[in-house]
Order: structure tokens, then sequence, then C-alpha cells
């Protein structure tokens, strides 16, 4: 399994090249050539795994020198933050990182004695989806950045941007390392080091233009996130002094059994994956997110970043099962869920309402972790599938469309169909994805809606309920707006997708429709053997029947639009004007007002920006979410200390 | 077999039943309004004089959205009778109504779009009512297929009065009456002209109604469900509520202004968390 140490250091190394490589053209060559390398070491890994019977696998017992690295690369990340933040005059900021790390290293240096119950890696179901999605989508991503970052100092909005792609490769990278390291490790003092890297690239990448609000965003990121750091870092040492011994499947089983220093370091834990996870009161750093380049969103939103909340919340799903803080985290999750629907109907900018829905998604997936059975843990899995392609589909798609239009307003896009058919059908694709039936993110909610009516989860089931229904209007309106037929008149614009991302953008899309179309063989294959290893016993949530009726959806939502679509393209039909109280002007764009002059016609959509806007929810939920959290927290805290 | 004899029997029959209470809804409305109304058979008529004309529309793309719309909710209904899921039943509803939400918009046209934004803010109205209701069914009976709920001991409108006044409160939006007819505006020439169905005509506008015939046949056949158990003769109780609630939505139609989407908004979603969700709340501590 010597794929395995590759995965995670050959990111590292390539970074480094794409640092050095100052050669555009060369630098351009390496990305592509290593995120194939990376994406075929995945299904190398995947393949190896398979053979052996697709049973998890414990390796590197014996790894004294690696730690020491760890310690001694953790020490690093420390100085890189205290230096930034020294150098912006937020020196505060430094203390997040500090204090965790020396509470680290002393518990790593003079700590007491720890037991070694398992290997440094674990390999299972869960983490070689994780690989999947990290390998693949982050393979994609990169290939993309290299078109769109091309695009991107080429163009006249961001002459003031200083080019540093090195800068920027050697971090997408780095982060795919740590990604790697991360849901690869079983020691939670490694998990912890990967964890601080991801943090402090995304605020890196965050902070990539080096403009002031990128530069405020950044650290409202990395204050965000470092905290969560923070929390990690006392329930690790927490738990280790405690118990001995610093395996993550050992916290999880011991908190299963009854363990209270375990289940407190389980809820800490917990808190510090809200905030990777992005759920109220830490959401703001992922909307801060949005000024750094469109691959880095795409990278944060999808693949990486926000997904390792979920994935450590995923592997806390058993413990958290009837406890507080399965109560707490389900509540903050499904608050999210229906809380950001809501302030993304009121965003008229295309990557804002991305945004949102990202974090409104990943409220449902970390509710369903939060209730913690067999069926929601089911539900969240193929959230996370689907949310990861569609998502990043959807970036590559906004960003590669801000090129071409100039604008990612979803108000320019009127017309879109029209103006570039190829990017507005990915659109449609991946946002069909999001929400319509037969997609999967539906059937995911829907399996969510009846695992928590199951558990009795009367506020959960409130949330899920009224989210579905603000979700879907969102979604739709902005499916309307592409294919509305224009009101510009006659605009010519330039497809400006380079074929790069073009290639990547079809993949994800062939991805998408192949996820739908395979949804119940997946089910079968690899979701619920990684139930049944999880909770020692699954069932299916949707019975077959419902499954192959939703193939039978699947083709005719497909088929019908496309026979009647077919049919009628060569009936022959009088067009006639739309219907303006007969005061239209010749053609649909415009109409004669009452001074008798031409007046052009302009639509909008709906957003009652005034009433459910950002600005107005945002602070409020942050406080009472802030509050069911502290509240909670006290509550747990004092249930193990006494 | 029954199943199948019933979905044959709905994709077959739901437009003639649907045309008839279209019919007498004309009717009962007119003699309500002190007129002699058209003849109960006037909605047919109607429509094949509709297929009869030559075909016009503004954008060609409107065929295709509309015929998608028809398919998928005879789909919708087709299930139901099939006696499968219920939620899915309504999820494909919803994927229906946004064809009909794209055929609105996809012209640009003034009236149709501002309708079709309507429609779309009135599908996010009712569809919290419409999940719970399946929710209460799964509660009340163990099961959301639609046969097994059918075929309980007891009628489920004993364990769901509350949910049904907030699917019966929502009705009058999915059809589209007033006083939540904000869409369509029932009634023509009026601020929005016809809205979503301003620029449909000849053969799509004869689309769109036998759409709202299925569709109407549907919802009818979801009150049935909260009466309907194993005994037979519950079948003709079913039958003897959908009528009364017909008779209730053409009241309170003629009975009531339009409303704006405010109004709307917080009435059907006060109504929906007062009765539905009070009443879910009982049932989850109960059973």
């Amino acid at each position: 399994m010597a794929v395995i140490p590759f995965l995670i250091i050959f990111p590292l190394v390539i970074s480094l090249i794409m640092y050095c490589t100052r050669v555009n053209k060369v630098r351009n060559l390496i990305a592509y050539i290593s995120s194939v390398v990376i994406m075929a070491s995945v299904l190398v890994l995947v393949v190896l795994w398979c053979k052996k019977g697709m049973e998890p696998i414990t390796l590197y017992y014996e790894t004294e020198v690696v730690d020491k690295v760890i310690l001694l690369a953790e020490f690093l990340l420390m100085i890189i933050v205290t230096y930034l933040s020294f150098k912006y005059k937020r020196a505060w900021v430094s203390l997040l990182s500090i204090c965790p790390t020396l509470l680290i290293a002393y518990y790593e240096l003079f700590g007491p004695e720890r037991q070694q119950f398992a290997g440094h890696i674990y390999i299972d179901h869960l983490s070689i989806l994780m690989c999947i999605i990290v390998g693949l989508i982050g393979g994609l991503i990169v290939i993309y950045a290299v078109g769109y970052m091309h695009g991107y100092h080429h163009s006249p909005h961001h002459s003031n941007v200083e080019d540093r792609r090195y800068y920027f490769f050697s971090l997408l990278f780095i982060f795919l390392g740590a990604m790697f390291g991360f849901v690869l490790s079983e020691n939670l003092l490694w998990i912890d080091f990967f964890w601080e890297m991801t943090s402090i690239c995304s605020f890196l990448l965050i902070g990539y233009t080096r403009e002031p609000e990128a530069i405020k965003n950044s650290f409202r990121a990395l204050w965000m996130n470092l905290l969560g750091g923070c929390a990690l870092a006392i329930a690790i040492v927490y738990f280790g002094t405690k118990l001995g011994c610093v395996d993550l499947h050992m916290l999880v089983s011991t908190a299963i059994l009854g363990s209270k220093p375990a289940s407190l370091a389980v809820s800490l834990i917990a808190i510090a994956a809200l905030t990777k996870a992005a759920q109220l009161p830490f959401s703001t750093w992922l909307i801060g997110a949005m000024v750094a380049p469109t691959p880095s969103s795409a990278l944060l939103h999808s693949a990486t970043m926000v997904k390792a909340g979920i994935y450590i919340l995923l592997r806390l799903a058993p413990a958290m099962s009837e406890t507080q803080t399965g109560t707490m985290i389900a509540l903050v999750g499904g608050f999210t869920f229906l809380l950001t629907s809501f302030m993304a109907i009121a965003q008229s900018d295309g990557k804002k309402v991305l945004a949102f829905s990202t974090i409104s998604n990943l409220g449902l997936m970390v509710a369903c972790a939060g209730v913690g059975t067999p069926e929601t843990v089911w539900a969240a899995i193929f959230l996370m599938m689907f949310h990861a392609i569609s998502k990043s589909l959807l970036f590559q798609d906004v960003g590669a469309t801000e090129n071409a239009l100039g604008s990612r307003d979803v108000e320019d896009m009127h017309g879109l169909l029209y103006m570039l058919p190829k990017l507005a059908i990915f659109m449609f694709i991946g946002i069909a994805g999001m929400f319509l039936a037969p997609f999967g993110m539906l059937i995911s909610k829907w399996a969510a809606l009846k695992a928590s009516v199951d558990e009795r989860n009367i506020i959960l089931v409130f949330f899920i309920i009224f989210g579905s229904a603000t979700t879907s209007f969102y979604w739709t309106k902005w499916m309307g707006k592409i294919i509305s037929h224009s009101h510009l008149n006659g605009r010519q614009i330039k497809d400006k997708t380079k074929k790069n991302e073009m290639i990547s953008l079809t993949i994800h899309a062939v991805l998408m429709i192949a996820l739908c179309a395979l949804f119940p063989l997946l089910s079968e294959v690899f979701v619920n053997p990684l139930v049944n290893q999880m909770f020692g016993s699954s069932q299916n949530v949707l019975s077959d029947k419902i499954l192959f009726t939703l193939i039978i959806i699947i083709l005719v939502v497909f088929a019908v639009p496309f026979l009647a679509y077919q049919s009628g393209k060569h009936q022959t039909q009088e067009l006639k004007l739309s219907y303006m109280n007969g005061v239209n002007t010749g053609d649909n764009r415009a109409f004669t007002d009452s001074f008798g002059e031409d007046k052009t016609l302009w639509l909008s959509n709906f957003y009652f920006h005034k009433i459910i806007g950002s600005r107005k929810l945002m602070f409020p939920s942050q406080i009472l979410t802030l509050a069911v959290i502290i509240v909670m927290m006290c509550m747990i805290i004092g249930g193990a200390l006494l | 077999m029954i199943k199948v004899i019933l979905t044959i029997c709905y994709i077959l029959l739901a437009p003639l039943i649907g045309g008839l209470l279209d019919g007498l809804d004309r009717k009962i409305s007119a003699r309500m309004q002190r007129r002699v109304g058209p003849p109960l058979l006037q909605p047919f008529y109607d429509v094949s004089k509709l297929l009869r004309k030559k075909p016009t529309a503004v954008a060609n793309s409107q065929n295709f959205l509309l015929i998608s719309y028809m398919v998928l909710m005879i789909l919708t209904g087709a299930f139901f009778f099939a006696g499968t899921d219920l939620l899915m039943c309504f999820f494909v509803m919803s994927t229906a109504a946004t064809f009909l939400y794209f055929a609105g918009v996809v012209t640009s046209s003034p009236y149709a779009s501002i309708g079709a934004q309507r429609e779309l803010l009135a599908m996010m109205v009712y569809e919290p009512a419409v999940l719970f209701s399946c929710v209460g069914f799964y509660l009340a009976t163990g099961s959301f297929n639609v046969s097994e709920i059918a075929m309980s001991n007891k009628s489920a409108i004993i364990y769901l009065p509350g949910f049904f006044v907030a699917f019966v409160f929502i009705l009058t939006i999915k059809m589209r009456k007033s006083p939540f007819d904000l869409a369509t505006s029932h009634h023509p020439n009026q601020e929005i002209v016809k809205g979503i169905t301003t620029d449909i005509g000849t053969r799509n506008l004869a689309i769109f109604t036998i759409t709202e015939w299925y569709e109407n046949v549907f919802l009818m056949a979801v009150v049935g469900l909260f009466i309907a158990n194993k005994n037979l003769i519950s079948i003709i109780g079913a039958v003897i509520v959908i009528l009364l609630v017909y008779f209730l939505e053409i009241l309170i139609d003629n009975t009531s202004a339009r409303v704006k989407w405010q109004t709307m908004l917080k009435t059907t979603w006060i109504v929906t968390i007062l009765f539905a969700g009070v009443n879910l709340i009982i049932l989850m501590i109960v059973k």
C-alpha cells in the first residue's frame, strides 16, 4: 500500500515544484500531468482495496520519525500564521494558532504514555469515498484552474491583481495533499495537523488577490477555522490524557460505550467540525471566501474544506446518536439548512446563491450526521456525493460564464441558453442535480425526512419540510432565467471558455448524470456496506421498489421533454407576439410607454431581499445558534465533569 | 391487478371527471352569481375548439414544456393510483409544476413572467403542507405507500384532522382559486391579465386545461385518501367528502377577493404550522 503515502506526499512535492516553476507553460503541463497522476493513484488505491475484499485496513504502527516531522511542520504552520497575523496587524489571531500548537506539542512530548491500539492510517469505505471525491473533483478543478487562471489574469477586471499563479497552484496541491492526509489518518494528532493545514491553505487561497476585502475575509476564515482547531486540540489532549490513546476509532467506540471524557471530546470535535462545515454561527467565512478566484471557491465548496467537516461528523455519527451532542448538532444543522436557504432566495449574485446553498446543504448533512442513525448517515453520504459533483460543476460553470459575460449576476443570465448554450446546459444539469426529481439530492432529502420522522425528531422534520420548499424556490427561478428568451437585443457574446475548462465541465456533467442513473446500484454495492460497517447493521432506507420506480421517473423526465421536443420541432405553428395590452413595438423586447416612446422591457425575479436578505437574517440567526451551542455545551461539559 | 385497472382508469377517465367537475364548478359559480351559466359540458366544448384551432404560440419551446408538464402530471396520478409512495407522487408533481413555470417564463412575456413568478412562490407556499400531510399519513398508518394507507384499519383522518385542514387550505392555492389565484387570475381582465397562461393559446391552452383536470382529480383523490380505509363503504364517504371539499372551494372562490402574495404566504404558513404542525407534534408523542 505504498500508494497511500504517495497520495499524501506527491501533491506536496508537486506544490513545491509549482512554487519554483515560473514558466507558465511548463507549470501548466506539470499541473495537468500531476492531477492525472493523482486521479490514477486514487484509482490504484481503490483497486487495491477492492482486491483485499473491501475490508477496513489499518497501516503504519511504528511512525516515530514521521510523528516528529509532523510536529515540526505544525510549528512551521504556527510560525506562518503568527508572521502573517502580525504583518496584517491582527496579532490576536496568532494566539489561536500558538495555543493549540503548544498544547499539542506539550502533550506529545511530555504527556502521559500513549497506548497504540491501531495504526496511523485507516482505510475503509468512508475514507475511500472521500479519496475519490478529493482526487477526482479536486483533480478536475486543477485542470479547470489552468485555463481559468490564464483568463483571469488576462481579463481587464483583474489587471490590478499581481500574477502569482505559481503560488496559487502550489496552494491547490498542498490542499489536496492535506485532504488526503486528513481522510486517511486514524491518529488524532495527525488529523489535527492536516486539519490546521487545510485551515491555513484556505486562508492563503482566499487572500490570493491581496486586496483589502480579500485580506479581511481571509482573516475571518482563518480565525473561525483556527477556533475550531482549538476545540479539536483541546478534545484530543483531554481525551488522550484521560484514556491514554489518540485513535479516532477508539474515541468513537469508547464514546458509544458511555465514557464521559470520550463523549466530551466528541462534542468538542463536533463543534470544530461545525466551523469547518461553515454552519451557523460560523457561516460568514465561507461567504467571504467568494472573493478568491473561482477554482479556489470550487475547491473549498465541493471537494475539500467543508467536506472535511462533514467527514469528521460522519465518523463521529455513531457516537452522537441519541446524545446531547447529537441533538445540538442536528439542531444547528437543521436550523442552518432552513435559514440559509431563505438567505439564498434573496441573493442575485450567482456565486452568492451557490455559497448560501452550499451552507444550506451542508446543514442538512450535518443534521443527518447529528441524528446519527444508519438511515440518516445513508442520506448524508448520498447528499455529500451529489453535492460535491454538482457544486463543483456549478462553480466552474459560473466562473466560465463570468469570464464570457462579464457578470455573474443571475439577472444577467437572462436567456443564457441562447447566448452561451453549452455553459447554460451544464448549468442546467448542475442545478437540476441540486433539487429536481429524479436527481439524487432530492432522494437524499427524502431519505433524511423519512429517517427524522422515524427518529421522532420533530424539529428536524419542520426544518427539512420548510427548507426543502425554499430550496426549490431559488433554484427554479435561476433555471427559469437561463431558458427565458433574451430581452437584450442582438447582444453577441463570445464563449471564452478554454478547452481544458470544457473538459472538466463535461466530465462533471457526465458524472452527475451517471450518478443519477447508477444510484440504486451504488447504494447496494457501496453505501449500504459503508453504513453496515459503521453501525453493524443497515437496512435499505428506500425499498427496492421505490428505487425501481425512480428509474422509471428518470426515463420519463429525460425522455418526455426530449421526445416532445424532437416531434414538435418540425411542426409548423404561427408565432405571435406576447401580450402587452396592444402596445408592442414589433418584437417582444420593447413596448410603447405612456409618453409614446419605446421602452425596453426588463424582467426580473423575486428576491425579497428587504425581508429575508442575509443582512437582516444573518446576525439574529448567528446569535441564536451561538446561544444554542453555548447552552448545550454547558450542559454537556457539566454532565461530563460531574 | 386492481392497481393496474385503477391506474388505467385514472389515465383514461381523469380528464372526463376533471372536465365534469370543471363544468359543475362553472354552473354552481354562475348560480351563486345569479346567472344561468354554461351547460355542464361546456369545458369539453372549449377544449375541443382549442384543439381544432390553428396552432399558434409565442415561443416554439412552449409546446414541449407543456407536454412534459402534462405527462409528468399524468405520471403523478398514475403513481398514486398504482399505490406507490405518496412522497414520490408529490415530488414528481413538483417537477411537473417546474415545467409549467418554465413554459411561463420561456417567452419573456411580461404578464406570463409575473404570473409564473407567483406560481413559483405559490409552490413554495403550499409545499410544506403537502409534505406535512405525507408525514402525517406515514405516522398514522405506518407507511408512505398509498395502497397501504388506503387499506388501513381506520380512516387516517381520525389521526390527522389538523393535516386535513391544512391540506384543504392549500388546495385553494393548488387549484388556483380566489383568493389565492395570484398566478393565473382566475377571472380574466385583471391586473395580470391571465397570468402564467396569458401567452398560452390554442392547442397549448388545451393541454394546460387537460393537465389541470388531471391535477384536480389527483388532488381530490388525495382528499379521499384521508377518508378511505379497508372497509369498502368508506369509499362512499370519501366521495361525499370530496364533493363537499370541492363545493367549499367553489364557495371560497366566489366569496373572496384576491390577496397579495405576502398575505398568502403568511396565512398559509401560519395555518400549516398551527394545524398540521401541532397535529404532527401530538401524533409523534402519541404514536
